[in-house]
């Protein structure tokens, strides 16, 4: 497999902040890769350097083999680019935004409309395709943004922050989308700072903090990289005050979660057992429970306050 | 130059891809009606009423004037427009180069210079009963300097704002004293020496001027100079423009 995306020290600087600090990375060509990271990481920074929107400070990035700095139109000719703060022309069409991306990619008549009936079909936007973008929702903008970047049939997708604020069904025939790219062949590059997204959706995910990558891999491994971040989780019929009554050993803390309990603990199983045991003396109903690994999100604060203590 | 830029033909055509949009959406925007239509009629006619002056000073300066303010109108909305508007991103990261997205930018402008400068330039005709002197002088002028001024225009916007009104504002500030000493309401002749001075730094003198060749055969410079200086202007505009613009654009995102 080749790479899709080559970056080597790539660093920008705004007068005097770091935004990206020297990191490196390689994506593989057909994987989902996520760019996880808190507000203000460097990720939107990262992709406009990616995308030739903005120059590095230093450092090189390579698309397919193209460098974004020397060979911009080659590089950018094989990307669908979805920016995190971009419109489409509200005073246009949602059709004639998609004709108009299709046509500035080069992309031959007959072929982008087959296209953009597509894109506007999938994105359940199709009836309402000759109403101006300018009263659509949130939602159904974003879908616009979207399906203008695959208007190129590019080899890879970037997408800053596509779900952001989107209500559920949006987000769905987004990721939908995105899947059914990924299983043509195609290389997905994404932000997001919501670590669900990153976990059901990406191949690998590199975690971003303050412009530095603190770990790239697959979302499973990352999570093994924490010990002690183990659970259970439970939950009762009624109310119970087990802080103060379940006098259970080799539990770390307990958090109250609505109305189930997680127990964190390095030895799952017994202390389900011990429950069991509890709920049975003190007469209570066990409605659910369940022993949990760490969560890409216990590796996210886990990795994001080690580099805090820096 | 980057050497993706190099596939001149292809870019020419996304040139004109992007100045379809620009025509799309910026022809009917306020700030370019007011500015490019309504602002040089009124002014024309502030000037013009109740002064008797014969037809053949007055047509060449009305052409010249709405030819001037037509062609940079629709220049300077476009780029702080589609920086408030967020749509500037996309455009930089398809694969065009900055000088193709300017240049679909003047096509647009050149555009509008043309179609509405047809108007003045009809009812003009018509009301010299259809005599001018040298038709030719008309033919090649217009379009030479509808493009200079919609380069103009192109650089007048590269202030990195996103409030059109901001631009609005500069080209008007700037565009205003011109119309003054371009010999249209007085002819470069009879300007004091000092303002004749200015005048030559202006690129409108010598339209006006081929527009007088033109109607009447009158003229202050010969026709080839007047041509000449407005391919200079050009191209100047034009460079400045690239320039200008490739500053201040990593500030409009
Ligand atoms: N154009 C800019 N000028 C100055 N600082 C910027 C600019 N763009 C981003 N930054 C700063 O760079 C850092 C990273 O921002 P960004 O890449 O947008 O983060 P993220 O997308 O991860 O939220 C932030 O501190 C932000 O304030
Ligand atoms: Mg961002």
């Amino acid at each position: 497999m080749g790479h899709a995306i080559e970056v080597v020290d790539l660093t920008k600087q705004f007068n005097g902040l770091t935004a990206v600090d020297h990191i490196d990375l390689q994506v593989h060509e057909g994987e989902i890769f996520g760019f996880l990271g808190p507000n203000g990481a460097g990720k939107t920074t990262t992709i406009r350097m990616l995308t030739g929107v903005i120059k590095p400070t230093g450092g090189t990035a390579r698309i397919f083999g193209y460098d974004i700095q020397k060979e911009p139109l080659r590089a950018k000719q094989l990307m669908g680019i979805s920016p995190e703060m971009a419109n489409a022309y509200v005073d246009l069409s949602a059709w004639q935004n998609l004709i108009f991306v299709g046509e500035l990619y080069g992309v031959g008549k007959q072929q982008r409309e087959r296209t953009a009936e597509q894109m506007l079909r999938h994105f359940d936007l199709y009836e309402r395709r000759h109403q101006k973008v300018k009263s659509f929702s949130r939602g159904m903008m974003q879908r616009v943004i979207v399906a203008m970047s695959l208007m190129s049939l590019p080899r890879m997708l970037f997408l800053d922050e596509p779900t952001s604020g989107l209500d559920v069904e949006s987000s769905r025939t987004i990721h939908n989308l995105v899947r059914r790219f990924s299983r043509e062949g195609k290389t997905v590059f994404l932000t997001t700072h919501n670590i669900e997204e990153a976990n059901q959706l990406c191949d690998r995910v590199a975690i971003i903090n303050k412009g530095e990558i603190a770990a790239i891999d697959t979302p499973e491994r990352l999570k093994r990289t924490i010990r002690g971040s183990q659970s259970v989780e439970v939950s009762f019929d009624r109310y119970v005050d087990i802080e103060n009554e379940l006098g259970l050993a080799g539990i770390q803390r307990i958090e109250r979660r609505g109305d189930k309990l997680r127990l964190y603990t390095e030895v799952p199983g017994k202390v389900a057992c011990e429950l069991a045991d509890y709920a049975k003396k003190a007469g209570l109903d066990i409605v659910t429970i369940n022993t949990l690994g760490p969560s890409l999100e216990d590796v996210f604060l886990e990795l994001t306050r080690e580099a805090e203590r820096k | 130059m980057t050497p993706g830029s190099m596939e001149v033909p292809g870019q020419f055509r996304r040139s004109l891809v992007i100045a379809k949009k620009d025509i799309y959406i910026y022809f009917f925007k306020g700030p370019v009606l007011i500015f490019g239509i309504l602002f040089p009629l009124f002014l024309f006619l502030a000037f013009s009423i109740g002064r008797d002056l014969p037809m053949e000073f007055l047509v060449p300066g009305i052409v010249g004037m709405t030819v001037f303010f037509t062609a940079t109108s629709v220049g300077p909305v476009i780029a702080p427009w589609e920086t408030r508007m967020k749509t500037l991103e996309r455009l930089v990261s398809a694969p065009v180069s900055l000088s193709t997205i300017l240049v679909g930018d003047m096509i647009a402008s050149f555009v509008f210079g043309m179609l509405i400068s047809m108007v003045p330039l009809s009812v003009g005709i018509f009301l010299l009963g259809g005599e001018i002197a040298s038709p030719i002088a008309m033919i090649v002028g217009i379009p030479l300097a509808t493009f200079c001024f919609s380069a103009f225009g192109i650089l007048l916007s590269s202030p990195p704002t996103d409030t059109p009104a901001n631009v609005m504002m500069l080209s008007t500030f700037i565009k205003f004293p011109l119309i003054f000493i371009s010999g249209i309401f007085i002819s470069v002749g009879d300007l004091p020496t000092w303002a004749r001075y200015a005048s030559f730094l202006s690129p409108l003198t010598y339209f006006v001027d081929i527009a007088r060749h033109s109607v009447d055969g009158t003229n202050f410079f010969p026709w080839y100079l007047d041509l000449l200086a407005l391919l200079i202007f050009s191209v100047l505009f034009y460079f400045g423009a690239v320039a200008y613009h490739k500053r201040s654009l990593p500030k409009r995102l």
